[in-house]
This record gives structure tokens, sequence and C-alpha cells, in this order.
């Protein structure tokens, strides 16, 4: 109900990158802590390249980076974005729940205080 | 008093949607959406805000005017009634005085009688998909394990939904 300020960019590119499956399984394996492309590629049925295009994706939609580490390149999440992105679902769940848990409130009144000739139309 | 969960969802690029389940029958949970003086006991007075205006003119091509108040401040939403079927479905435009998306949004309730209570699904379909994802935007003050968890569940259900849509 209260106007918010945009940033339908990033939203758009982190939705549209995490509604593939495979990135959601490489976004849950970096929950545990950075990895790389290899370590990456491990649980999953598919060439180096190929997971290797999907980090690319999560790194242009600002969900992982990929870090510098001697000579390792190990990819890690962006907590900034997903807070941007979590925060996108909440603030709007937020104010309907409240507005629901109200109207639970309503209607268990008008149960209880029904007019009569409120009931059966 | 039982207090059901909200799912959130988006659907396709365009469309949220919200399911909520309410322990009455759907003729009360309806009344509630489309009755002035009830209106006004639920939708956005919370945190000092008022709505001193609700005008509802419950017809096929019938508008509706509510004005909500705070402090001086001001906040108007305007819309008209495309469907009218009580107390199971009802579909109506909406579009706020500052909106802070492009465009009018469509908004279908439907509401489902299961025993004594009532699903409610309500399915808001913007003119873009910019103006969804605007609706739903705002920072985020809490810590990153939370964050997480919240996507968590909202990938659950879009992520999955999403896919679909965009093959």
């Amino acid at each position: 109900m209260v106007p918010q300020t945009a940033s339908e960019d990033t939203l758009n590119k982190a939705l549209s990158a995490l509604a593939d499956p495979t990135r959601r399984a490489i976004v849950q394996r970096l929950k545990a802590g950075p990895a790389t492309v290899g370590e990456l590629a491990e649980p999953f049925d598919m060439t180096l390249p190929a997971v290797s295009r999907h980090v690319k994706v999560l790194v242009h939609a600002g969900l992982v980076e990929k870090r510098r580490v001697a000579q390792w390149r190990p990819c890690a999440l962006r907590p900034e974005t997903f807070r941007e992105v979590a925060g996108w679902v909440e603030s709007f769940r937020e104010t309907w729940e409240e507005n629901f848990d109200r109207l639970d409130e309503l209607l268990a009144t008008l149960q209880t205080t029904h007019e009569p000739g409120d009931k059966g139309n | 008093m039982m207090s059901y969960p909200l799912e959130v969802s988006a659907l396709g690029d365009r469309e949220l949607v919200m399911t909520r389940t309410f322990d009455a029958p759907p003729r009360l949970v309806f009344d509630s959406w489309t009755k002035p003086e009830l209106l006004q006991q639920w939708l956005g007075v919370r945190g000092g805000w008022t709505m001193p205006v609700c005008e509802i003119d419950l017809r096929i091509g019938g508008e509706y005017r509510i004005e909500w108040t705070k402090e001086g401040a001001r906040m108007g939403l305007t819309g008209t009634y495309h469907e009218i079927e009580r107390p199971h479905h009802l579909v109506s435009s909406e579009v706020f005085d500052e909106a802070w998306y492009p465009g009018e949004a469509l908004v279908t309730l439907t509401l489902d009688e299961l025993g004594a209570r009532t699903t409610a699904t309500m399915t808001i379909r913007y003119e873009s998909t910019e103006a969804r994802d605007q609706v739903l935007v705002s920072p985020m003050e809490s810590g990153v394990a939370e964050s997480y968890e919240v996507l968590d569940r909202l990938l659950a259900r879009v992520g999955v939904r999403t896919s679909a849509a965009t093959g």
C-alpha cells in the first residue's frame, strides 16, 4: 500500500537468472561457501563450459561474483543482491499479512454478532 | 483465532498471486471486500493510517474510491468493477493516485468454499513486468541468512512457475 522505490532491472535479471533449476542448485551450493566452477560442476551431469555459462548468467545478474585468491577464481554469492530480491517480496507479503490478520478479526466479529437479515443471501 | 499462512507467488511475468484461507464462509469474505463499513476496518488501516473515504458502487462498470490518511498525508485508490458474482468472484481494476508503477492493475478475487472456511485467491495482473516488480521492491534491513530463507521460500514456488512460463 505504500509506494516503494524501484530497482526493477536488478529484479528482472535476478529473477530470470533464478528461474533455472540448475542455477538455483548452484546458488544453494554457494550458500555453504565459495567454490570453483570445477567444484560446482561435480554434482551435475554437465560439462565445465556448461556450468561456466550458468555461472556467467548469475554473475551478470549480480547474484554471484568471481573472487581472486592466488591462482583460484572461486565463485561466491553477493549478499546485497539477495537482500534486495528478498525484500522485494517480503514487504509486499508483510503488508498483506497484516491486512488479512485484521480481516480475520473482522470476520470473527461478524460471525458472532450477526445481523439476522444478513443471513443466507 | 486461527491465522492461516499467506502464500505469495509470481505467475508468468506480469502477475502476482496471493492465497489465504479464512475461517468464514465466502459470503462474509466477499462482503468484507465490497462493503465500505467492513473494508474500512481492515484494508491498509495500520500504523496510524485510517480510511475516511470508501465509496463503492458495486455494479458492473461501477466505480470505487478509497482514501487513506495519516497526519495530513493522503493516499488514494480508484477502480472499476468488471465482473461481480457474489460470493465467489470479483474482478476490478485499480489505480493509485500517485502510482509508483505504470498503468492500472486488474485484480481477480476468487473465493472457494471449503467446509466452513474460504480460500481466497487474489491475482493481480499488471500492465508490464516492470510494474509488477516495482510494486514489490523495497530495501530490506534484516540479515543475510534471513533473506536467503525468504528467497528459498520464494523460489520454491516462483522459480518453478517462472521457468514453466518462460519455457
